[in-house]
C-alpha cells in the first residue's frame, strides 16, 4: 500500500442553475490572453447536448481516455509510445476550430466613435480575432446548445444519447435538461499525461493535481487528444499546451479554487481523499466496465483506519493533510452516503472530479403529472419507472449501471421526504431513512452538507505549509481586527474557524493546545 | 587560395557550428518558454495533414541519406566490395524519391502557409527567415541531384572524393578548401546555403527538430514530480 493524497472535487448538479458565473470568473483569473480566446478551463454544458469542444465525449472518434487490451493491459487510446510518435507530425485526432469555435469579437469602439446625428444607427460588427475578417454569420460558440437553444439540430449528435439508444423527447414539454459544469478531472490514471512526448505533464505528488510545465511542454499536441475530457487546450499563440489548473496557487494557501468560490448556487465541494497508488493500475483495467465505479471507490483509504494513517506518515502525507482527508466532504458524498459518482469512469482515467447526480428532471416531471414528489413513495416508483433520465445519468456517470444512479437519486429524493417531515415539526421517519440504506442521523448529516452547505463544510483545504493554518492566508497583510477573539473557550470550538461568534467577533482559526 | 575560398570553406563552417552550438545552449537557457513547434494544425488541418508528415519524413530521410554519404569514406564502401555504380543507384534513387517528397510536402507548407490568412497572420519574421532558408538549400540540393545524380553523365558527379573529404576536414580542425575548387556551382551554392540555415536555426522554431522526444520510449506513462523545493517547507540549502 502507497498511500498518496488528492485534491478532488464534488459538484451537486441538482443545485446548478447554469448561470455561467464559473466560467466567466475562471477565464478572467486564467485565460484572458491572446491564444486562449477559445479556452475555457471550467465550461457548463447543457445536458443533453453535444458539449464542447463539439462531440467531445465521442471517444470512436477522438480515441481519447485509456483502452484495455485482451491481455488485460492498458494502453492510451490513441496508440502505444511507437504509433504516437509516428503521429507527431500531424495528429490526426487533434479538434481543430471549427471543433471549438471561431474566436471573436465586436467592434465596440465603432459604437463610441459614431458621428452624432448620423443617418445610420451605429453597430457593433462581429470580427473573426483569428482572421480579422468580419463574421456576418456567427455559427458556433462556446455555448450554443445552452438551455436546448437550437437542439432541434444538434441534439440527436449527443453521443451518450448514442450510446445508450436513448431518443429524447424534443418537444419541449416531454424534454428534460441540466447542467453539467466541467474542469479538468485530476484524474488519478490520466491519458494526457502518458501520451505527452516530451515529459511536459506531470501529476504533483503532494496533492494530485495535473500540470503542464510550460517550459518543457514543445507543443506536439497529444495530450490534447489523449485526455478524453478534451480539457487540455492548444495555446495557438504560444504554441504550447494549457490546462486548468486547480488553481494550485489559491489551493497551496488554502483557499478554494476561483469556480468553487464564485459559484453562486454553492454547489462544489473540495477535500482530500487519501487513495492507495499501488492498486491505480488495477482500478483503472477492470475487465466490466460497469466495475470501474466500484473499483474507483475501493482504491479510496478510509483515512480513521490507524493502519492507514500510520502507512500516509510513512510515505511523507504531513499530519494536517491527514485530518483534512478525515474532515473531507468529498469522502463523505463519494464513500459515506454514495451519492457522488464519477464522470464516465469508462475511459479508465479514474477521474477526481466527481458529481451528485440532478434529481430535478424527476421531481419535475412527477410534479408535471399532479402528483406530490415529496411523498418518498411517489419518488421511489415514479424513479423506478423513468427510464430516460436515469439511462442518460447511467451513460454519463457509471458507464451505463443504472443501480448507483438510482441508489443516488433515491437517496436524494428520501432526503427530501424525510426533512419535509422534521420541518413540519413532525420527527423524521426512520422508515424513510431505512428504505433507501441509511439513518435519520445521517440524512440529517447529508441534508447539512448538501443543503445548507457552508463554507467550511464545503471546502476543507489543507494548505502547503503545515505550519500555517487553514484560513489565517486571508488574514495576511492586515492586523488583528478589532473584533477578531485570538483565544476563545472550548465551546465556541462547534463554530467553524472564520465564522463571526454570537457577538460579533471573528474568531482567528488557532487551536489552542493545553 | 582566394580569400572568397578561405571564407566559405575554412571559415564559414566553424562560424555555422558556432552558432548552432552556442545559440542553442543560448536559447535554451535563456527562453524555454519559446522552445517549441509553433504547430498551426489547430488553425487549419486538411493541408497540414498531408504536407506535414510528407516534409518531415521526406527531409528526416534526406538527412540520413546526407550522413551516409558525408561521413563514410569511399575507402570503407570500397573495402566491402560496393561499386562505384550500385553506390550510385543506391544513393540516388531512394534519395531522390525522397527529396521529392519533401519538396512536394514543403510546397504544401508554404501553400497554407501564405494563402490561409490565419496562418499568414501567425507567422512571424523569424518565420519567414526560417523557411526562406530552409527552402533555398532544399531546391538546390534538388536541383544538384537531378541535374548531376539523375540526369548527369553516367554514374554521376562523385561527391565522395571532394566534398565528403573536405566535410571530414571541418571536424579534425585542419579544413582542406582547395577540394572545393571543381566542384559544380550547384553543390557549392546548396553547402552554403545549408550553411547560412545552421546559423539562424537556435533563433528560430526550427529548435524543435533538437527537442525530438525520444525518452518517450523509455519513461513511465504516468510522471509524478514533486512541488519546486523552493515552495516546499523544507528550506533550501545554498548552492555555495
Amino acid at each position: 500500500m502507497k498511500v498518496m493524497a488528492q485534491i478532488a472535487m464534488v459538484m451537486n448538479l441538482d443545485k446548478c442553475i447554469g448561470c455561467h458565473t464559473c466560467s466567466v470568473t475562471c477565464k478572467q483569473a486564467w485565460t484572458n490572453r491572446e491564444g486562449t480566446e477559445y479556452v475555457w478551463f471550467n465550461n457548463v454544458e447543457t445536458k443533453p447536448g453535444v458539449g464542447y469542444p463539439r462531440r467531445w465525449e465521442d471517444q470512436d472518434d477522438w480515441h481519447g481516455g485509456w483502452r484495455r487490451t485482451s491481455s488485460g493491459k492498458l494502453v492510451p487510446r490513441l496508440g502505444g509510445r511507437l504509433s504516437t510518435l509516428a503521429r507527431i507530425f500531424s495528429n490526426p485526432r487533434l479538434p481543430v476550430m471549427d471543433d471549438y469555435y471561431e474566436p471573436w469579437t465586436y467592434e465596440y469602439d465603432k459604437l463610441l466613435s459614431a458621428p452624432a446625428n448620423s443617418k445610420n444607427i451605429p453597430v457593433a460588427r462581429a470580427k473573426s480575432r483569428i482572421t480579422g475578417e468580419y463574421m456576418d454569420t456567427i455559427k458556433w460558440g462556446p455555448n450554443w446548445d445552452d438551455d436546448l437553444g437550437g437542439s432541434l439540430e444538434t441534439l440527436d449528435t449527443d453521443p451518450v444519447l448514442t450510446r445508450m439508444n436513448l431518443e429524447v423527447k424534443k418537444t419541449i414539454e416531454d424534454s428534460f435538461m441540466f447542467y453539467l459544469p466541467r474542469i479538468c478531472e485530476h484524474c488519478l490514471n490520466p491519458t494526457c499525461v502518458s501520451v505527452c512526448p516530451s515529459g511536459a505533464m506531470y501529476k504533483r505528488a503532494e496533492d494530485g493535481v495535473v500540470l503542464v510545465d510550460q517550459d518543457r511542454c514543445r507543443g506536439w499536441r497529444m495530450c490534447v487528444s489523449g485526455c478524453p475530457y478534451k480539457k487540455v487546450y492548444f495555446n495557438h499563440s504560444s504554441g504550447k499546451a494549457e490546462k486548468c489548473t486547480l488553481c494550485y496557487p489559491r489551493l497551496e494557501i488554502g483557499q478554494p479554487t476561483v469556480c468553487s468560490e464564485t459559484c453562486v448556487g454553492r454547489l462544489r465541494y473540495l477535500g482530500v481523499l487519501l487513495y492507495d497508488a499501488d492498486r491505480v493500475e488495477w482500478a483503472a483495467s477492470r475487465p466490466d466496465e460497469t466495475e470501474l465505479y466500484a473499483a474507483q471507490r475501493e482504491i479510496l483509504l478510509d483515512p480513521f483506519d490507524p493502519q492507514v494513517v500510520r502507512q500516509a506518515k510513512m510515505n511523507g502525507v504531513p499530519h494536517s493533510w491527514i485530518e483534512a482527508a478525515q474532515q473531507s466532504p468529498i469522502r463523505q458524498l463519494i464513500t459515506d452516503f454514495q451519492v457522488a459518482l464519477p464522470l464516465h469512469p469508462e475511459y479508465r482515467t479514474l477521474p477526481m472530479v466527481w458529481y451528485v447526480p440532478p434529481l430535478s428532471p424527476v421531481i419535475d416531471a412527477v410534479t408535471a403529472s399532479g402528483n406530490d414528489a415529496e411523498n418518498h413513495k411517489v419518488m421511489l416508483s415514479a424513479l423506478s419507472q423513468m427510464r430516460i433520465p436515469l439511462e442518460y445519468l447511467a451513460g454519463l456517470f457509471t458507464a451505463g449501471d443504472t443501480a448507483p444512479v438510482e441508489r443516488s437519486l433515491r437517496r436524494l429524493g428520501a432526503m427530501r421526504s424525510y426533512m419535509r417531515d422534521v420541518f413540519n415539526g413532525r420527527p423524521g421517519d426512520e422508515s424513510v431513512a431505512a428504505a433507501v440504506g441509511m439513518t435519520g442521523s445521517q440524512i440529517e448529516k447529508m441534508y447539512r452538507l448538501l443543503s445548507i452547505a457552508k463554507y467550511d463544510d464545503r471546502y476543507v483545504i489543507p494548505t502547503t505549509h503545515p505550519e500555517t493554518p487553514r484560513g489565517i492566508a486571508e488574514l495576511e497583510g492586515c492586523p488583528v481586527s478589532y473584533d477578531a477573539e485570538v483565544f476563545y473557550d472550548p465551546g465556541a470550538l462547534a463554530l467553524g474557524v472564520g465564522q463571526a461568534t454570537g457577538r460579533g467577533a471573528r474568531l482567528l482559526p488557532l487551536e489552542v493546545i493545553r | 587560395m582566394s580569400v572568397g575560398l578561405i571564407l566559405a570553406w575554412a571559415v564559414l563552417p566553424y562560424v555555422s557550428i558556432v552558432m548552432l552550438v552556442v545559440g542553442l545552449v543560448w536559447r535554451f537557457r535563456t527562453d524555454q518558454y519559446g522552445w517549441t513547434s509553433r504547430s498551426s494544425q489547430w488553425r487549419e488541418s486538411a493541408i497540414l495533414r498531408w504536407s506535414s508528415p510528407m516534409f518531415h519524413f521526406g527531409v528526416l530521410f534526406v538527412a540520413m541519406g546526407h550522413v551516409l554519404g558525408l561521413a563514410v569514406p569511399q575507402s570503407m564502401t570500397d573495402a566491402l566490395g560496393v561499386s562505384h555504380h550500385a553506390y550510385h543507384l543506391i544513393a540516388t534513387v531512394p534519395g531522390s524519391i525522397a527529396g521529392v517528397v519533401t519538396i512536394i510536402g514543403l510546397l504544401g507548407l508554404l501553400y497554407r502557409r501564405i494563402f490561409v490568412k490565419s496562418i499568414r497572420l501567425a507567422t512571424t519574421r523569424m518565420d519567414v527567415i526560417a523557411y526562406i532558408l530552409l527552402a533555398i538549400p532544399i531546391l538546390l540540393g534538388a536541383v544538384a541531384t537531378f541535374s548531376t545524380q539523375v540526369f548527369g553523365p553516367d554514374g554521376g558527379y562523385n561527391y565522395r572524393e571532394t566534398i565528403s573529404v573536405w566535410f571530414r576536414s571541418i571536424p579534425v580542425l585542419s579544413p582542406r578548401p582547395e577540394l572545393m575548387v571543381g566542384v559544380p556551382l550547384v553543390f557549392q551554392l546548396h553547402i552554403i546555403a545549408g550553411m547560412l540555415l545552421f546559423c539562424i536555426w537556435p533563433f528560430t522554431r526550427l529548435v524543435h527538430v533538437v527537442s525530438a522526444p525520444v525518452g518517450y520510449f523509455t519513461r513511465p506513462y504516468v510522471v509524478y514530480r514533486s512541488r519546486r523545493p523552493a515552495d516546499a517547507t523544507q528550506p533550501v540549502p545554498r548552492g555555495w
